[in-house]
């Protein structure tokens, strides 16, 4: 018997309420950080098409934020399974799940997908910036290296891999080993964020995930955050780059460092203003796309009408009205939408929509997870969920308020380290 | 020696070695146990006969070591209570573990329903457990194989691999699943595994003063839970979902899933 363990709160039960009836069991068990996990995901998925675009299909006007994106993508690589560990209870057997998988179930693809796609894009990214490792190894073993530049001249001398020649013929094959890799690219990243929904769309027991729409709901939305992040965080490094210059604060510009690039600010104004607006365009396409698979959805579910809509429309129209049609398509999607078509988009105005873009698409994958467990399986009762802040145990703080924050700032550290070893603004006019 | 006798007398020798061999076959005692095809535990409810005293929750926890005062259960009692009205509510404070000792209704964040004794055409308690599915979505969904249906029909889980993602959880239509709060990994009903495989009975229908409860195989037409669903009208919940539950009740209406 367990008999000192009175008292004991269950999982999920500190931030669950209940109303009506409720099985005793039923808690919101998939919280905050299932929430950022497809958002992770989506991201990362989003921001490899992204890049792909121009690595693919030749978009020569993406071709700054082609480069950025591809890195940044990286960066966020490890972050889409941060959430999936601090969400497990034993975190520690995660592994099992590529050791030892059971392939009925979705989630055993993870790691085979995850890994896939990793190796795809650090292949990738190799091949883009092996010319830029080359001259780097030759510029740094031709001068008096201080510390940092002796580990920076270590590290490249690994990931070149022994291998030198930058010979015309030689750049010609990573140019086509590029466009390879980015094309097989966008399939495996849509297959790993179309995956993520597939997680949730063949959840059975759950009346408002159970659709096969979900998969392709979350690859648009996935690629509408994506390229919507890197608008962002492209601007706001652009921004910090113009600022860095003049100062002469090189440790935000390792490509300056690297010495490969006679940049003024005016240069960088013009480059950030062009490719925001440009990816903007896109951004635009693919939030039509997303906008009417959702809509379809609800109205699909609605004149079907079947047992559960029922339940379904009180969580849609009653309980969760303010965050499904004020949050998250109002100010997620109708105003970033709006402020996007108007004429004389600059800069700005494309970062604010963006940043809009991003709080939607998470409100849609809060709609989606915490959502889907607002009611009961007998579809008698409701359960809401408050997101904990203040953390008052090792629970409350990875499902709280503080997990959310860890996960949002570790791409942005791993991005900083990333972009000292492969500079995202690197500009070159024979690379890829 | 010649190269040809080598070859001769090591091809004499691993042959002679896979036949001995083959006689020592690994054999797992729980799968000699298990194969039996004799036998397929199922589980029988008679909710006209529960009264929703709680005896079963309370063994339940007892004999599983599931803490007592944490809100999850193994197995539960739901009260229905139907009105003139055409209403109907239902309730299982802290899963019936007390039983139900007072009339009103528990409408959690709502407060207690209080039903006039004349507005009310009928009540009546249903217990709950693992339905111990043919196609448990449970056993489909587990990333790591750490839940799984025994050869004989019941569906457990193995604390010692589950890595607590909560997929079960979620997948499962019934409810039954929770994370266990000291072991911290999914748990539920075992059908008191380690009793009826030794020919005991499920704490449950062991504690249950009436008789509304009863572990039986199903494969046996002897059995008197098999001679009931063989001869009566029985139903299983939410059959919708295609698991094939293995729980079957006597006296289930449209209200109860």
């Amino acid at each position: 018997m367990v008999e000192q363990a009175a008292h004991l709160l269950v999982h999920g039960e500190i931030w669950t309420l209940k109303d009506l009836f409720v099985l005793p069991n039923e808690y919101v068990y998939w919280s905050i950080q299932i929430v950022l996990y497809p958002y992770m995901t989506g991201l990362v998925a989003g921001a490899f098409v992204l890049s792909s675009l121009y690595h693919v299909f030749g978009v020569e006007k993406l071709k700054e934020i082609a480069r950025f994106a591809l890195v940044f993508s990286f960066a966020l690589l490890p972050v889409a399974m941060l959430p999936l560990m601090l969400h497990l209870q034993q975190p520690f057997r995660g592994i099992h799940v590529m050791m030892t998988p059971h392939f009925t179930s979705a989630i055993s693809a993870f790691g085979i997908v995850f890994m896939t796609y990793a190796v795809i894009v650090a292949s990738e990214i190799w091949f883009v910036y092996r010319k830029f490792i080359v001259e780097s190894i030759e510029r740094l073993e031709n001068k008096q290296r201080t510390g940092l530049e002796g580990l920076l001249l270590l590290i490249y001398k690994v990931i070149s891999l022994g291998v030198r020649d930058i010979s015309p013929e030689a750049l010609q094959a990573d140019h086509k080993a590029t466009k390879i890799l980015a094309g097989i690219g966008i399939p495996v990243a849509c297959f790993l964020h179309g995956y993520a929904g597939f997680i949730f769309g063949s959840v059975k027991a759950n009346a408002l995930w159970m659709t096969p729409l979900m998969p392709v709901i979350f690859i648009m939305s996935a690629v509408v955050s994506g390229i919507a992040l890197c608008i962002v965080c492209y601007a706001i490094f652009m921004w910090l780059r113009r600022w860095a210059l003049p100062r002469g604060k090189n440790f935000f510009l390792p490509d300056q460092l690297a010495g490969t690039m006679q940049l003024t600010t005016d240069d960088l104004r013009e480059m950030q203003e062009h490719e925001t607006t440009m990816t903007a365009k896109y951004l635009r396409i693919f939030m039509i796309l997303a906008i009417t698979l959702e809509l379809l959805d609800i109205i699909f579910r609605g004149y079907t009408a079947v047992k559960s809509w029922d339940i379904l429309r009180q969580v849609i129209y009653e309980h969760d009205f303010y965050k499904i049609f004020v949050l998250q398509y109002g100010i997620g999607n109708v105003l970033p939408f709006l402020m996007l078509i108007l004429p004389g988009l600059t800069t700005r105005r494309a970062c604010v929509a963006s940043v809009l873009v991003l709080f939607g698409v998470l409100m849609m994958r809060w709609n989606v997870v915490i959502g889907g467990q607002a009611f009961s399986l007998t579809f008698d009762g409701f359960m809401e969920y408050s997101l904990p802040i203040i953390p008052h145990s090792w629970e409350t703080f990875k499902e709280g308020l503080g997990g959310v924050l860890l996960v949002f700032a570790a791409p942005f550290v791993i991005f900083y380290f990333l972009n000292m070893i492969f500079p995202a603004f690197y500009n070159d006019d024979e690379a890829h | 020696m010649k190269r040809r006798d080598f070859l001769k007398s090591t091809a004499v020798f691993v042959s002679g070695a896979a036949v001995s061999m083959s006689a020592l076959e690994m054999l797992d005692p729980k799968e000699v146990l298990a194969q039996n095809p004799e036998l397929r535990w199922g589980f029988l409810v008679d909710t006209h006969k529960c009264v929703g005293c709680g005896m079963c929750v309370k063994a339940c926890k007892t004999e599983n070591d599931i803490p007592f005062d944490a809100n999850v259960t193994r197995t539960w009692v739901e009260r229905y209570v139907m009105t003139r009205e055409g209403e109907t509510f239902k309730d299982s404070p802290a899963g019936a573990r007390n039983g139900f000792t007072s009339k009103l209704i528990d409408q959690n964040e709502s407060g207690m329903k209080n039903v006039p004794d004349k507005d009310i055409t009928q009540a009546f308690f249903v217990p709950k457990l693992c339905n111990h599915c043919e196609l448990a979505a449970c056993v489909q969904v587990c990333p790591v194989g750490a839940t799984y249906g025994t050869k004989d029909g019941v569906v457990l889980v193995d604390r010692k691999w589950c890595i607590g993602c909560g997929y079960c959880i979620m997948g499962c239509p019934y409810g039954v699943r929770f994370f266990h709060p000291v072991v911290h990994t999914a748990d539920k009903c075992t059908l008191c595994y380690h009793r009826i495989s030794k020919g005991g009975n499920t704490a449950c229908a062991q504690a249950c003063p009436f008789g509304a409860r009863k572990v039986g195989n199903l494969r046996d037409p002897n059995d008197p839970i098999s001679k009931v669903i063989m001869s009566q009208r029985v139903g299983v919940l939410r059959p919708e979902y295609g698991t094939k539950p293995q729980c079957y009740y006597i006296g289930l209406n449209e209200e109860v899933h």
